[in-house]
Protein backbone atom coordinates (compact mmCIF):
# COMPACT_ATOMS: atom_id res chain seq x y z
CA UNK A 1 0.00 0.00 0.00
CA UNK A 2 3.29 2.08 0.63
CA UNK A 3 4.42 1.84 -2.57
CA UNK A 4 1.60 2.81 -4.15
CA UNK A 5 0.76 5.96 -2.14
CA UNK A 6 4.12 6.77 -3.39
CA UNK A 7 3.42 6.91 -6.86
CA UNK A 8 0.26 8.93 -6.48
CA UNK A 9 1.47 12.66 -7.54
CA UNK A 10 0.77 15.27 -5.79
CA UNK A 11 1.36 17.27 -8.84
CA UNK A 12 -2.29 15.79 -10.22
CA UNK A 13 -4.37 15.87 -7.13
CA UNK A 14 -5.85 19.08 -8.53
CA UNK A 15 -8.90 18.77 -10.57
CA UNK A 16 -7.35 21.32 -13.12
CA UNK A 17 -3.64 19.98 -13.39
CA UNK A 18 -5.38 16.68 -13.97
CA UNK A 19 -7.26 18.06 -17.12
CA UNK A 20 -4.46 19.86 -18.35
CA UNK A 21 -2.37 16.73 -17.98
CA UNK A 22 -4.99 14.28 -19.64
CA UNK A 23 -5.47 16.66 -22.67
CA UNK A 24 -2.01 17.17 -23.14
CA UNK A 25 -1.00 13.56 -23.36
CA UNK A 26 -3.65 12.58 -26.11
CA UNK A 27 -3.12 15.72 -28.37
CA UNK A 28 0.58 16.69 -29.52
CA UNK A 29 -0.12 19.79 -28.51
CA UNK A 30 -2.79 22.74 -27.20
CA UNK A 31 -2.77 26.38 -27.28
CA UNK A 32 -3.88 28.33 -24.22
CA UNK A 33 -7.37 29.47 -25.64
CA UNK A 34 -8.41 25.64 -26.17
CA UNK A 35 -7.34 24.66 -22.71
CA UNK A 36 -9.14 27.14 -21.41
CA UNK A 37 -12.23 26.30 -23.36
CA UNK A 38 -12.00 22.41 -22.62
CA UNK A 39 -11.71 22.96 -18.64
CA UNK A 40 -13.83 25.86 -18.38
CA UNK A 41 -11.71 27.89 -16.29
CA UNK A 42 -10.91 31.61 -16.00
CA UNK A 43 -7.23 32.76 -17.63
CA UNK A 44 -5.79 34.02 -14.51
CA UNK A 45 -6.70 30.07 -13.05
CA UNK A 46 -5.83 28.44 -15.83
CA UNK A 47 -1.97 30.37 -15.71
CA UNK A 48 -1.17 29.62 -12.65
CA UNK A 49 -2.01 25.49 -12.79
CA UNK A 50 0.02 25.49 -15.88
CA UNK A 51 2.91 27.46 -14.21
CA UNK A 52 3.24 25.33 -11.67
CA UNK A 53 3.30 21.71 -14.01
CA UNK A 54 5.39 23.73 -16.15
CA UNK A 55 7.99 24.09 -12.68
CA UNK A 56 8.05 20.39 -12.13
CA UNK A 57 9.03 20.49 -15.65
CA UNK A 58 5.77 18.30 -16.79
CA UNK A 59 4.94 20.41 -19.57
CA UNK A 60 6.34 23.19 -21.80
CA UNK A 61 5.74 25.40 -24.28
CA UNK A 62 6.60 27.41 -27.43
CA UNK A 63 5.75 30.45 -28.53
CA UNK A 64 5.15 31.13 -32.38
CA UNK A 65 3.53 33.78 -34.32
CA UNK A 66 0.11 33.18 -36.06
CA UNK A 67 0.42 36.05 -38.56
CA UNK A 68 0.79 38.73 -35.92
CA UNK A 69 -1.17 36.81 -33.00
CA UNK A 70 1.51 35.55 -30.47
CA UNK A 71 0.18 32.07 -29.91
CA UNK A 72 1.79 29.51 -26.93
CA UNK A 73 1.88 26.11 -28.01
CA UNK A 74 1.80 23.62 -24.50
CA UNK A 75 2.56 20.19 -24.75
CA UNK A 76 3.64 17.37 -22.62
CA UNK A 77 7.65 16.55 -22.00
CA UNK A 78 7.99 13.37 -21.61
CA UNK A 79 8.99 13.55 -17.89
CA UNK A 80 5.34 14.50 -17.79
CA UNK A 81 3.90 11.62 -19.28
CA UNK A 82 5.63 9.24 -17.56
CA UNK A 83 4.34 10.46 -13.95
CA UNK A 84 0.85 10.82 -15.47
CA UNK A 85 0.73 7.35 -16.34
CA UNK A 86 2.69 6.65 -13.37
CA UNK A 87 -0.29 8.45 -11.66
CA UNK A 88 -3.11 6.73 -13.22
CA UNK A 89 -1.42 2.97 -13.04
CA UNK A 90 -1.57 3.74 -9.21
CA UNK A 91 -5.41 4.94 -8.93
CA UNK A 92 -6.09 1.98 -10.70
CA UNK A 93 -4.52 -0.28 -8.18
CA UNK A 94 -6.35 1.44 -5.30
CA UNK A 95 -9.91 1.43 -6.65
CA UNK A 96 -9.29 -2.26 -7.55
CA UNK B 1 -16.91 11.54 -0.87
CA UNK B 2 -14.46 8.97 0.59
CA UNK B 3 -10.98 8.51 -1.49
CA UNK B 4 -11.72 5.84 -3.61
CA UNK B 5 -14.58 7.77 -4.71
CA UNK B 6 -12.38 10.59 -5.18
CA UNK B 7 -10.34 8.48 -7.16
CA UNK B 8 -12.73 6.82 -9.60
CA UNK B 9 -14.04 10.03 -10.00
CA UNK B 10 -10.57 11.64 -11.30
CA UNK B 11 -10.44 8.30 -13.76
CA UNK B 12 -13.95 9.21 -15.39
CA UNK B 13 -12.66 13.03 -15.59
CA UNK B 14 -9.20 12.30 -16.87
CA UNK B 15 -11.39 10.16 -19.82
CA UNK B 16 -13.79 12.30 -20.67
CA UNK B 17 -11.24 15.31 -21.30
CA UNK B 18 -9.23 12.30 -23.50
CA UNK B 19 -12.54 11.83 -25.04
CA UNK B 20 -13.64 15.48 -25.94
CA UNK B 21 -10.35 16.77 -26.29
CA UNK B 22 -9.34 14.77 -29.49
CA UNK B 23 -12.39 13.58 -30.30
CA UNK B 24 -14.58 15.41 -32.91
CA UNK B 25 -17.75 14.46 -31.15
CA UNK B 26 -20.75 16.66 -32.42
CA UNK B 27 -21.17 14.61 -35.75
CA UNK B 28 -24.96 14.91 -36.32
CA UNK B 29 -26.87 11.78 -36.47
CA UNK B 30 -29.70 13.84 -38.67
CA UNK B 31 -27.11 14.50 -41.29
CA UNK B 32 -26.52 10.74 -41.57
CA UNK B 33 -30.31 10.12 -41.80
CA UNK B 34 -30.60 12.92 -44.53
CA UNK B 35 -27.77 11.66 -46.55
CA UNK B 36 -29.24 8.21 -46.49
CA UNK B 37 -32.58 9.38 -48.01
CA UNK B 38 -31.09 11.80 -50.38
CA UNK B 39 -28.97 9.10 -51.93
CA UNK B 40 -32.03 6.47 -52.24
CA UNK B 41 -33.89 9.31 -54.36
CA UNK B 42 -30.35 9.63 -55.87
CA UNK B 43 -30.45 6.38 -56.99
CA UNK B 44 -34.06 5.94 -57.83
CA UNK B 45 -33.57 8.96 -60.30
CA UNK B 46 -30.22 6.96 -61.92
CA UNK B 47 -32.11 4.14 -61.99
CA UNK B 48 -35.08 5.46 -64.14
CA UNK B 49 -32.11 7.62 -66.12
CA UNK B 50 -30.72 4.35 -67.18
CA UNK B 51 -33.10 1.68 -67.47
CA UNK B 52 -35.81 4.46 -69.15
CA UNK B 53 -38.61 3.62 -71.27
CA UNK B 54 -37.46 -0.37 -71.18
CA UNK B 55 -39.87 -3.87 -71.20
CA UNK B 56 -40.26 -4.07 -67.26
CA UNK B 57 -40.75 -8.24 -67.89
CA UNK B 58 -38.23 -9.22 -70.38
CA UNK B 59 -34.34 -9.07 -70.12
CA UNK B 60 -33.35 -5.04 -69.59
CA UNK B 61 -30.01 -3.61 -70.92
CA UNK B 62 -28.78 -0.53 -69.09
CA UNK B 63 -28.38 2.26 -71.55
CA UNK B 64 -25.55 4.85 -71.34
CA UNK B 65 -26.12 7.48 -73.87
CA UNK B 66 -23.81 10.30 -73.34
CA UNK B 67 -27.21 13.01 -72.50
CA UNK B 68 -27.79 9.74 -69.35
CA UNK B 69 -24.08 10.50 -68.72
CA UNK B 70 -24.56 14.20 -67.90
CA UNK B 71 -27.90 13.84 -65.96
CA UNK B 72 -26.56 11.20 -64.06
CA UNK B 73 -23.17 13.35 -63.38
CA UNK B 74 -25.86 15.86 -62.26
CA UNK B 75 -27.69 13.70 -59.86
CA UNK B 76 -24.68 12.38 -58.60
CA UNK B 77 -23.40 15.94 -57.92
CA UNK B 78 -26.88 17.43 -56.16
CA UNK B 79 -26.63 14.51 -54.14
CA UNK B 80 -23.27 15.04 -52.59
CA UNK B 81 -24.03 18.84 -52.24
CA UNK B 82 -27.35 18.27 -50.38
CA UNK B 83 -26.03 15.43 -48.11
CA UNK B 84 -22.79 17.51 -47.72
CA UNK B 85 -25.11 20.72 -47.02
CA UNK B 86 -27.46 19.27 -44.71
CA UNK B 87 -24.35 17.33 -42.93
CA UNK B 88 -22.92 21.16 -42.00
CA UNK B 89 -26.38 22.39 -41.00
CA UNK B 90 -26.89 19.73 -38.44
CA UNK B 91 -23.37 19.13 -37.04
CA UNK B 92 -23.07 23.08 -36.77
CA UNK B 93 -26.21 22.97 -34.63
CA UNK B 94 -24.94 20.26 -32.87
CA UNK B 95 -21.38 21.71 -32.25
CA UNK B 96 -23.22 24.58 -30.56
CA UNK B 97 -25.13 22.34 -28.66
CA UNK B 98 -22.38 20.99 -26.93
CA UNK B 99 -20.27 23.95 -26.36
CA UNK B 100 -17.68 22.85 -29.09
CA UNK B 101 -16.71 24.71 -31.82
CA UNK B 102 -16.94 23.52 -35.79
CA UNK B 103 -13.84 24.52 -36.99
CA UNK B 104 -11.35 23.48 -34.33
CA UNK B 105 -8.21 21.14 -34.42
CA UNK B 106 -10.27 18.61 -33.59
CA UNK B 107 -12.80 18.84 -36.86
CA UNK B 108 -9.59 20.28 -39.31
CA UNK B 109 -7.80 16.61 -38.07
CA UNK B 110 -10.80 14.75 -39.11
CA UNK B 111 -12.12 16.06 -42.11
CA UNK B 112 -7.82 16.15 -43.46
CA UNK B 113 -7.79 12.81 -42.67
CA UNK B 114 -11.46 11.82 -44.20
CA UNK B 115 -10.79 13.27 -47.71
CA UNK B 116 -6.83 11.69 -48.20
CA UNK B 117 -8.49 8.23 -49.14
CA UNK B 118 -12.29 10.12 -50.58
CA UNK B 119 -10.34 12.59 -52.73
CA UNK B 120 -8.13 10.12 -54.05
CA UNK B 121 -11.23 7.81 -54.72
CA UNK B 122 -13.12 10.63 -55.99
CA UNK B 123 -9.79 11.30 -58.80
CA UNK B 124 -9.59 7.97 -59.71
CA UNK B 125 -13.40 7.58 -60.27
CA UNK B 126 -13.56 10.99 -62.71
CA UNK B 127 -10.32 8.86 -64.65
CA UNK B 128 -12.44 6.18 -65.11
CA UNK B 129 -15.20 7.99 -66.39
CA UNK B 130 -13.21 9.51 -68.97
CA UNK B 131 -12.05 6.64 -70.19
CA UNK B 132 -15.29 4.78 -70.14
CA UNK B 133 -15.27 2.23 -67.56
CA UNK B 134 -18.65 3.08 -65.75
CA UNK B 135 -19.22 -0.20 -64.30
CA UNK B 136 -16.52 0.71 -61.65
CA UNK B 137 -17.21 3.51 -60.35
CA UNK B 138 -20.27 2.66 -58.07
CA UNK B 139 -17.91 -0.19 -56.59
CA UNK B 140 -14.96 2.21 -56.10
CA UNK B 141 -16.77 5.30 -54.66
CA UNK B 142 -18.33 2.58 -52.47
CA UNK B 143 -14.82 1.42 -51.34
CA UNK B 144 -13.20 4.66 -51.11
CA UNK B 145 -15.96 6.14 -48.71
CA UNK B 146 -15.35 2.94 -46.33
CA UNK B 147 -11.70 3.72 -45.94
CA UNK B 148 -12.00 7.15 -45.70
CA UNK B 149 -14.72 6.50 -42.87
CA UNK B 150 -12.36 3.82 -41.35
CA UNK B 151 -9.44 6.22 -41.77
CA UNK B 152 -11.34 9.36 -40.37
CA UNK B 153 -12.94 6.95 -37.34
CA UNK B 154 -9.59 7.61 -34.66
CA UNK B 155 -10.99 11.33 -34.65
CA UNK B 156 -14.42 10.94 -33.98
CA UNK B 157 -17.08 8.46 -32.41
CA UNK B 158 -15.74 4.87 -32.71
CA UNK B 159 -19.48 3.57 -34.43
CA UNK B 160 -18.13 5.47 -37.92
CA UNK B 161 -15.64 2.40 -38.01
CA UNK B 162 -17.51 -0.55 -38.14
CA UNK B 163 -20.01 1.70 -41.14
CA UNK B 164 -16.69 1.98 -42.92
CA UNK B 165 -15.92 -1.61 -42.99
CA UNK B 166 -19.32 -2.02 -44.29
CA UNK B 167 -19.10 0.16 -47.00
CA UNK B 168 -15.86 -1.47 -47.96
CA UNK B 169 -16.90 -5.30 -47.78
CA UNK B 170 -20.08 -3.82 -50.10
CA UNK B 171 -18.02 -2.25 -52.50
CA UNK B 172 -16.03 -5.23 -53.24
CA UNK B 173 -19.25 -7.50 -53.41
CA UNK B 174 -20.21 -4.50 -56.04
CA UNK B 175 -17.07 -5.38 -58.01
CA UNK B 176 -17.39 -8.59 -58.20
CA UNK B 177 -21.54 -8.35 -59.25
CA UNK B 178 -20.65 -5.91 -61.61
CA UNK B 179 -24.06 -5.30 -62.75
CA UNK B 180 -25.67 -4.29 -59.60
CA UNK B 181 -23.45 -1.40 -58.47
CA UNK B 182 -26.53 0.74 -58.31
CA UNK B 183 -28.03 -1.57 -56.04
CA UNK B 184 -25.07 -1.95 -53.81
CA UNK B 185 -24.59 2.10 -53.80
CA UNK B 186 -28.17 2.38 -52.32
CA UNK B 187 -27.58 -0.02 -50.18
CA UNK B 188 -24.43 1.50 -48.85
CA UNK B 189 -25.32 4.91 -49.28
CA UNK B 190 -28.62 5.26 -48.93
CA UNK B 191 -29.71 2.31 -46.07
CA UNK B 192 -26.64 2.15 -44.15
CA UNK B 193 -26.53 6.13 -43.67
CA UNK B 194 -30.17 5.70 -42.10
CA UNK B 195 -29.59 2.83 -39.63
CA UNK B 196 -26.26 4.17 -38.74
CA UNK B 197 -27.89 7.49 -38.53
CA UNK B 198 -30.66 6.80 -36.38
CA UNK B 199 -28.64 5.01 -34.10
CA UNK B 200 -26.05 7.36 -33.49
CA UNK B 201 -29.25 9.89 -33.09
CA UNK B 202 -31.04 7.73 -30.26
CA UNK B 203 -27.43 7.14 -28.50
CA UNK B 204 -25.46 10.36 -29.00
CA UNK B 205 -28.76 13.15 -29.19
CA UNK B 206 -28.88 15.41 -31.70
Amino acid sequence: MKELLKDLNKAFENKIRLGIMSALVVNDHMDFNSLKKLLDVTDGNLASHLKSLEKSHYIAFKKEFLGRKPNTKYYATDEGKEAFIKHIKAIEQLIK
Amino acid sequence: MSKQEKYLEDLKEIKEIMHRSSRFISLSGISGVMAGIFALIGAWLAYETVYTGQNYLGYRKALLLPESILTLLAIAFSVLVLSVAGGVFFTTRKARKNNQALWDAQSKRLVINLLIPLATGGILCLMLLVKGYIGFIAPFTLIFYGLALVNASKYTLHEIRSLGLIEIFLGLLATYFIGYGLLFWALGFGLFHIIYGIVMHVKYGS
